[in-house]
C-alpha cells in the first residue's frame, strides 16, 4: 500500500510550523510517524498536507522542571526510555515506555506524538493522566497548557486545536508506589486492558474511548468498554479488576 | 542523504517511502518489504546507527541523515559482519526474507546490550517476524553474535574461529 | 559412493547472498517494468451491475486497465487442478470477475501504471456497481444452505465422498462404550514473509515469454501459460527466483495475476510486474483449516478403539481450483498411528463466500490429528486410564508394517504406512518431557501424528561434471528456504566423491530443468533428493566407464573419491573428474580447459568410433524418481504448559518433539523445519485467527490484528530424531516440511484442557475464548 498524494512541508522552526498549521486546511503533523505512517500507507488517513516537524532544531530536550520532567516534541521514545533523569524522577514513565511496541519503533516514535495520537489502548496517555501531567500546545496565538484531564476527548481525539502543535509533555515526579500493568496478546501489542497506578491514583487504558481515572476499590464502575476481536466488554472488565488487584497488592 | 557511505539525492515525490526508494531507486534490494505497517520488521535499516522501519519513513525524511542498509554491513568481497557470520553458523535463516531486518535489529540490540541475557535477546528480537525458523536458531545466532563481537582479550576462552564446517569460499574469520 | 556428507550438519551454501542482502526475490527485479495493482471486490457476494474504468484509464501515468471483456481469455474458467470423480460440482473463477463475485478480494480489474502508487490511485477511480447478495460464511451456514454460493450447486456441496473399512455402523452399535464428539477448526493463513509477486517480459524478436514468479511450481505455471497463450513450452520460461517462504498458498495456481501480468507484458511491449501488499495478501491468497467434524467412536473397557465414524464438512471457499485434496488428506489421516479396525469417513466439501482453500502447511492433517488425539483423550478419561496408556493400547506396532489403513490417499492410491516405530516415539517423548513442573494450573499436552510425505508423480534431476571438475546439478522444483542447494549438494557429493562445496545446485528454473511437479506436501527430499541420487549415480557409473578405458582397469575396481576416479586400493592410479569430463566429449577443436586431451591425435583408449553406439557426450545424466507410494513420517509432541487462571495467558513451560522422517540428510535443516513448523502451529493454536464477520468481511486483514507470534511467544523446543528408513526410495528418506505443525493444535488443546479442566474441542483458542469457555462451563453442564 502506498500513501495517497499530499503536499509536503518541512519547516525548520517552531514558528514556521505554527504558521503552516494556521494557514493550511486539512494538515497533519508528522513527527515519529510510527502511528501516522501506517494510516497513510493503508490510505486510512488522507490529509491534504503533511507538516513534517523533524527538521525543527532544539525540540528534543528531556529536562527537569517544576519537580517533574519535560519531554519535548521530538524526544524519541527510546531516548526517554534510556534517560537517567527520567529513571530518577519519573520511573513510571521509563517502565511504561518498555511496554510501548518494540525498541525499533521507539527509536523513531515520540512521546508527544503518542500522546497527541490518543489511541485509547496506548500507555503514555494513561500515564500522563494518572500522574496528572499536562502538555504545552503552541500556536500563533501563543502557548496553552492543557491538563491531562482536559486533553483526551475521544478515540484518537484530543482538545488540541488544528492550528496547535504539541511542543512538550510534562510528567510530574512519579510517587511510590507506582506501577503499570497491561494484558496484551503479544509482546508489545496494544493492551486489551491496562492500569496505571501512581501512588493512590489509578488510570485505566484500553477500556474506554480515552484513558480514564478510576477508583481502585471499584475500578470497573461506570465503565462501558467496547468489544473487539480479542476482548469482549465483559472480558475487559474482568481484566481491569484482575490488573487493579495486582497493581495495588504490592 | 548518505546511504552506506555514499551520497544520494532524495526522490522528488514526497510520498515515496524510504523502503521503496532504497529498493527501486537505488537498487539496494536487500531491504525487504513485508507489511508496510511497521509490524514485521523486514524493512529495518539503521538511521544514524539506530534501527528503524524504513517503510514508516518518507524517503525525503532521510535527507541529511546516514542510512545503513544490509548491503552496507559488509562491503562487496569483505568478510561477513559478526552478526551475519553468527546467523550463518547457527542456521538463523531459511528463506532469507526476514533476515536483513533481523540482522539490522540485532546490530542495534548488541549496541544496547553487548552481552544480552536471554530475556534481553527475546525483547530485542521481538519486533521482527519470522515464519520459517520459529526463532530458535535466531536466538542462538544472537548469542553467537555477542561472542563474535566481544573484544579480543589475551586469555579469552571463547573461540573466535567459527565452526569448521564448509562455508562457500568466504573467509572464515569474522572482522574484529 | 561415500557417505561423507549424508547425515552431516553441513552449513548452507545459500546463506551468503541472503546475509549480504543480495538475494533475488521477485519484487527485487525491476528492469524497467511497469507496475500494477488488482481491483478487488469489497463484498463477499455480489452481482456486478457495471464496471467503469474510464476515469482510471485517463489518469496520467496509467498504461492500461483491463476488465474481463478486454481479455481474450476473459470468459475462460481457470482450471480445476486436481479433478476427481466425486467432485461433481466443481467450480472455478475466471481471471477477472464480470458478473458475480463470490468472495471478498475476488479480482475485478487490473491496472498497469508507471509505478504502484499511481496504479493504486487509478484503482480507486475504477467504479464498480455492486449489488450485494446474501453471504454464506461458515461451513455450518453452507450446510444449512439458506443461501447458495453458486446458483447451480444444490446445498452448496461441491463434492461428497464416503469411504469405509470394515463395518463401522455394526461395530459401533455393538461396542461396549460409545461417545459422540464434535470438533471445530477455523480457517488459518500461512502468511509467508514474502507476499506473492510476478514479473514478466515478452521478447518480440525471440517470441519468448519470461516470467519470474514467487511460486512453488514453475513447471506448472509454464505449462499453463503455454496452453493459454498458444506457445510452445520451449518459448515459455518460468523461474522461481529466491522465494520468501511458501507454506502452501504459493502452490495454488493460477492466481489471476499469473495470467494477467504475462498478458499485459505481451500487450504493452514492456516488462510488467505485480507485487502484492500484505493487506491484499489477506484477501487474495488461499487459506485453509476450516472443518467441522461429527465423530462417533466405539471402544471397549480397556480403551481400545473398535469403530470410528467421522462425518465432516470442509470449508472449501468460493471455488474449488484445488479439487478435494484437502478433505481427502484429512479423511486418510484421521486414524493416524492407531489401529482403527472399523472406520467410516464421509466428507462434504462445502462452498462458502470466502477465499478458496488450498493447502497450508499440514494440509488437512492438523484437523485429522486433532480429531483422533482429542477422541483418544476422551476415551482415556472415560475408562480411567492415562492419556499415554490409551495411546499405547491403540498404536500400530513396529512389526505390523506395511500397514493398510483402508482408505484412499491423495496420490490416487490407498493409505499404506511403509515403516515406523510409534511406541518408541511415545516413550521417548514422555521420557524427554520429564515430570510435571511444580505449581498450579499446569497441564500436559500430548499429540502423535503420521504424515504421508513424498507424493509423486515424480521429480527429476540433471547432474553434470564440468571440465573444471566443478559439479552442477539442477531440478525442477523450487525452494522457499528448505536449503535445497545444500541438501541436494550433499546427496550428489556423496555419489561423486567430491567436496560438498564443489556442487552447485539450481532449482525452480525451467530453463535449467523443465520437467517436474513442485514443492509441496513434504516431498522435496523424497522425490527430488532421490532423483539427484539417481542422476548422480548415473554420472558416477559413466565416469567409471570412461576412466576404466584410460586407466586400463575394470570399472568394478574403480571408486569415486577425493574428486577423482581411482583404483580401489591404489589411490595414486586415478584421474580427476574434470579430466574424465574432458574425455567424455571427443572434440576436433580444443578450446581450453584441458580439452586438448580429447582431440583426435591423442592416444586412443579403445577401438571404434569416438562416441560409441548409444553413448552421449558429456559427463552428465538426467535421472528421475517416481514413488510407488508415500513415505510415512511420524512423530510425538509433548508439552507442559500453564494457563493463568485469571488472565488466561498461555505459558509453554517445556515443549518436546520426537520425530521420525526416515534417514536424515542434514539434521540442522530438519531441526529448522520442525522448529518453524511448531511455531506456526503455536501461532495457529493460540494467536492467529481469521475474523470473518457475517458479511464475509475479513476484519483483521493486517499484521496489527492478525497476530503472528514473535519470539516472545515461542518457547524453546527440544527435538530428538529417530530413524525408520523408508523402504520405498533408495535414500530411505521421508519428508519433514510439515511435521512441526501437524499435532500442535492437539497438544495445545489437550494441555489447556488438562490445566484448566475445561473441555477443548475447537481451534483456535485465545484468552478471550478460554474466559468464555470457563465462565459458561461454570454456569452450565459440560458439553461432553
Amino acid at each position: 500500500m502506498k500513501p495517497p498524494r499530499f503536499e509536503y512541508h518541512a519547516p525548520s522552526t517552531i514558528d514556521e510550523a505554527c504558521a503552516l498549521l494556521t494557514s493550511l486546511e486539512d494538515a497533519k503533523v508528522l513527527a515519529g510517524g510510527q502511528s501516522l505512517m501506517p494510516l497513510l500507507n493503508f490510505r486510512l488517513a488522507r490529509p491534504a498536507h503533511l507538516v513534517d516537524i523533524n527538521r525543527v532544531a532544539g525540540l528534543d530536550r528531556i529536562y527537569e522542571r517544576d519537580g517533574g520532567v519535560g519531554v519535548q516534541a521530538l524526544a524519541r521514545q527510546a531516548a526517554v526510555e534510556d534517560s537517567e533523569l527520567v529513571a530518577r524522577v519519573c520511573p513510571l514513565l521509563s517502565d511504561a515506555l518498555r511496554l510501548v511496541a518494540h525498541r525499533v519503533i521507539r527509536n523513531r516514535g515520540t512521546v508527544c506524538g503518542s500522546i497527541a495520537h490518543a489511541d485509547p489502548a496506548s500507555e503514555l496517555p494513561a500515564v500522563l493522566l494518572a500522574l496528572g501531567g499536562h502538555v504545552v500546545a503552541r500556536s500563533k496565538r501563543g502557548d496553552r497548557k492543557i491538563e491531562a484531564g482536559a486533553l483526551f476527548a475521544g478515540v484518537f481525539e484530543t482538545s488540541i486545536a488544528p492550528d496547535e502543535l504539541v511542543v512538550e509533555a510534562w510528567f510530574p515526579r512519579s510517587p511510590k508506589p507506582s506501577a503499570i500493568l497491561e494484558e496484551s496478546r503479544r509482546h508489545g501489542d496494544f493492551a486489551l486492558a491496562g492500569v496505571v497506578r501512581a501512588g493512590d491514583r489509578l488510570a485505566l487504558f484500553g477500556v474506554a474511548p480515552t484513558p480514564v481515572v478510576a477508583d481502585a476499590k471499584d475500578p470497573a464502575r461506570g465503565l462501558q468498554p467496547s468489544g473487539d476481536l480479542e476482548a469482549t466488554p465483559e472480558f475487559r472488565l474482568h481484566l481491569v479488576r484482575v490488573l487493579t488487584e495486582k497493581a495495588f497488592a504490592a | 542523504m548518505k546511504v552506506n557511505g555514499f551520497a544520494h539525492p532524495a526522490p522528488s515525490d514526497p510520498r515515496r517511502l524510504l523502503s521503496d526508494h532504497l529498493r527501486h531507486d537505488l537498487g539496494l534490494t536487500g531491504t525487504h518489504v513485508g507489511c508496510e505497517h511497521g509490524v514485521c520488521g523486514c524493512c529495518t535499516i539503521l538511521l544514524d546507527g539506530a534501527p528503524v522501519r524504513s517503510c514508516l519513513m518518507l524517503a525525503v525524511q532521510a535527507e541529511g541523515h546516514e542510512v545503513t542498509t544490509i548491503e552496507g554491513l559488509a562491503p562487496e568481497g569483505a568478510p561477513l559482519h559478526a552478526v551475519q557470520q553468527a546467523f550463518h553458523e547457527c542456521h538463523g535463516l531459511q528463506c532469507g526474507f526476514c533476515t536483513p531486518g533481523f540482522v539490522m535489529s540485532v546490530v542495534g540490540l548488541l549496541e544496547q546490550h553487548p552481552q544480552p541475557t536471554d530475556e534481553q535477546i527475546d525483547e530485542g528480537i521481538a519486533g521482527n517476524l519470522c515464519r520459517c525458523t520459529g526463532y530458535a536458531s535466531i536466538r542462538r545466532a544472537v548469542k553467537r553474535a555477542a561472542v563474535l563481537s566481544a573484544p579480543l582479550t589475551p586469555d579469552s576462552s571463547t573461540p573466535l574461529t567459527p565452526d569448521p564446517s564448509p562455508l562457500r569460499g568466504e573467509g572464515a574469520n569474522p572482522p574484529t | 559412493m561415500s557417505t561423507r556428507w549424508f547425515g552431516e550438519r553441513v552449513q548452507r551454501a545459500e546463506d551468503d547472498r541472503f546475509l549480504r542482502g543480495k538475494g533475488r526475490f521477485t519484487d527485487d527485479i525491476d528492469e524497467g517494468a511497469l507496475e500494477s495493482v488488482l481491483v478487488r471486490s469489497p463484498y463477499a457476494h455480489a452481482r456486478i451491475k457495471s464496471i467503469d474504468v474510464s476515469a482510471a484509464r485517463a489518469l496520467p501515468g496509467v498504461f492500461a486497465v483491463y476488465t474481463a471483456r478486454d481479455l481474450p481469455f476473459g470468459g475462460t474458467d481457470l482450471p480445476i487442478l486436481i479433478p476427481h470423480p466425486n467432485l461433481t460440482h466443481g467450480r472455478t473463477q475466471r481471471c477477472l470477475a464480470s458478473e458475480r463475485v463470490r468472495y471478498m478480494g475476488e479480482a475485478v480489474a487490473f491496472v498497469v501504471a508507471e509505478n504502484r502508487a499511481i496504479a493504486e490511485d487509478a484503482a480507486e477511480l475504477v467504479e464498480v456497481d455492486y449489488e450485494p447478495l446474501p453471504v454464506v460464511i461458515t461451513p455450518e451456514a453452507a450446510e444449512r444452505a439458506e443461501h447458495l454460493v453458486h446458483d447451480d450447486v444444490p446445498g452448496n456441496v461441491a463434492a461428497e465422498l464416503v469411504q469405509e473399512k470394515g463395518d463401522a455402523a455394526a461395530a459401533l452399535a455393538s461396542a461396549p462404550r460409545r461417545k459422540h464428539l464434535r470438533f471445530r477448526y477455523e480457517r488459518g493463513a500461512a502468511n509467508p514473509m514474502e507476499a506473492r509477486a510476478v514479473w514478466a517480459r515478452w521478447s518480440e524478436h525471440e517470441k519468448k515469454l519470461t516470467v519470474y514468479d514467487s511460486t512453488q511450481s514453475p513447471t506448472s505455471i509454464r505449462g499453463g501459460l503455454a496452453v493459454l497463450f498458444g506457445l510452445p513450452e520451449s518459448q515459455v520460461e518460468v523461474i522461481a527466483p529466491d522465494v520468501g517462504g511458501g507454506f502452501g498458498p504459493k502452490i495454488m495456481l493460477f492466481y489471476p495475476d499469473e495470467l494477467l501480468v504475462p498478458y499485459a507484458a505481451m500487450q504493452l511491449g514492456r516488462p510488467v510486474k505485480w507485487t502484492e501488499d500484505r493487506q491484499e495478501h489477506f484477501t487474495a491468497v488461499n487459506q485453509e483449516r476450516g472443518q467441522v467434524h461429527e465423530v462417533d467412536v466405539g471402544y471397549d473397557d480397556d480403551g481400545r478403539v473398535i469403530a470410528l465414524v467421522d462425518d465432516f464438512i470442509h470449508d472449501g471457499g468460493a471455488y474449488t481450483p484445488y479439487g478435494i485434496i484437502l478433505p481427502i488428506i484429512t479423511a486418510g489421516q484421521v486414524p493416524g498411528p492407531y489401529k482403527v479396525p472399523n472406520y467410516r469417513v464421509r466428507f462434504r466439501d462445502m462452498y462458502t463466500n470466502a477465499i478458496p482453500t488450498s493447502p497450508y502447511r499440514g494440509a488437512g492433517r492438523p484437523h485429522a490429528c486433532f480429531v483422533m488425539e482429542r477422541t483418544l483423550d476422551t476415551i482415556a478419561a472415560d475408562v480411567g486410564i492415562d492419556r499415554a496408556e490409551v495411546r499405547r493400547r491403540n498404536l500400530i506396532q513396529p512389526d505390523e508394517f506395511p500397514y493398510e489403513v483402508g482408505v484412499g490417499w491423495q496420490d490416487g492410491n490407498m493409505v499404506i504406512y511403509d515403516s515406523g516405530d510409534y511406541p518408541k516415539l511415545l516413550e521417548t517423548a514422555l521420557e524427554k518431557l520429564g515430570p510435571r513442573p511444580a505449581g498450579e494450573n499446569v497441564g500436559m499436552g500430548l499429540g502423535m501424528y503420521v504424515e504421508g510425505t513424498g507424493v509423486g508423480p515424480y521429480e527429476g534431476a540433471h547432474v553434470q561434471v564440468l571440465v573444471s571438475g566443478k559439479v552442477v546439478a539442477a531440478t525442477g522444483i523450487p525452494n522457499q528456504g528448505q536449503a535445497h542447494a545444500t541438501v541436494w549438494a550433499q546427496v550428489v557429493a556423496d555419489e561423486l566423491g567430491v567436496d560438498v562445496t564443489g556442487v552447485e545446485v539450481t532449482s525452480g528454473d525451467t530453463r535449467r530443468f523443465p520437467w517436474g511437479v513442485g514443492t509441496f506436501a513434504s516431498r522435496g527430499a523424497v522425490t527430488a533428493g532421490n532423483a539427484m541420487h539417481v542422476a548422480a549415480r548415473m554420472v558416477a557409473e559413466k565416469a567409471k566407464k570412461i576412466a576404466a578405458d584410460h586407466l586400463e582397469a575394470d570399472p568394478a575396481d574403480l571408486e569415486l573419491a577425493g574428486g577423482a576416479v581411482r583404483v580401489k586400493g591404489s589411490p595414486q592410479r586415478g584421474m580427476p573428474l574434470g579430466a574424465v569430463a574432458v574425455l567424455s566429449n571427443p572434440v576436433r577443436y580444443a578450446f581450453g580447459g584441458g580439452t586438448e586431451a580429447a582431440t583426435q591425435f591423442t592416444p586412443k583408449a579403445r577401438p571404434g568410433p569416438p562416441l560409441a553406439d548409444g553413448e552421449e557426450p558429456g559427463l552428465e545424466a538426467t535421472g528421475y524418481f517416481s514413488p510407488v507410494g508415500s513415505a510415512w513420517a511420524s512423530g510425538c509432541h509433548a508439552a507442559w504448559l500453564r494457563v493463568d487462571p485469571k488472565t488466561y495467558r498461555l505459558e509453554i513451560l517445556k515443549y518436546v518433539v520426537v520425530h521420525d522422517c526416515g534417514k536424515i540428510i542434514n539434521p540442522m535443516v530438519v531441526e529448522g523445519q520442525i522448529e518453524g513448523g511448531v511455531a506456526q502451529g503455536i501461532g495457529g493454536a493460540f494467536y492467529e485467527r481469521l475474523a470473518y464477520d457475517s458479511d464475509g468481511q475479513l476484519r483483521n486483514a493486517s499484521f496489527m490484528e492478525f497476530l503472528m507470534p514473535y519470539a516472545t511467544e515461542i518457547p524453546k523446543i527440544e527435538i530428538e530424531h529417530i530413524e525408520t528408513p523408508s523402504p520405498l526410495n533408495p535414500l530411505g528418506v521421508k519428508g519433514v516440511g510439515e511435521a512441526g505443525v501437524i499435532p500442535v493444535g492437539a497438544v495445545i488443546g489437550s494441555g489447556i484442557e488438562d490445566a484448566l479442566g475445561i473441555p477443548i474441542s475447537e481451534m483456535p483458542l485465545s484468552p478471550l475464548k478460554l474466559y468464555e469457555l470457563s465462565t459458561s462451563a461454570s454456569t452450565s453442564t459440560s458439553t461432553r
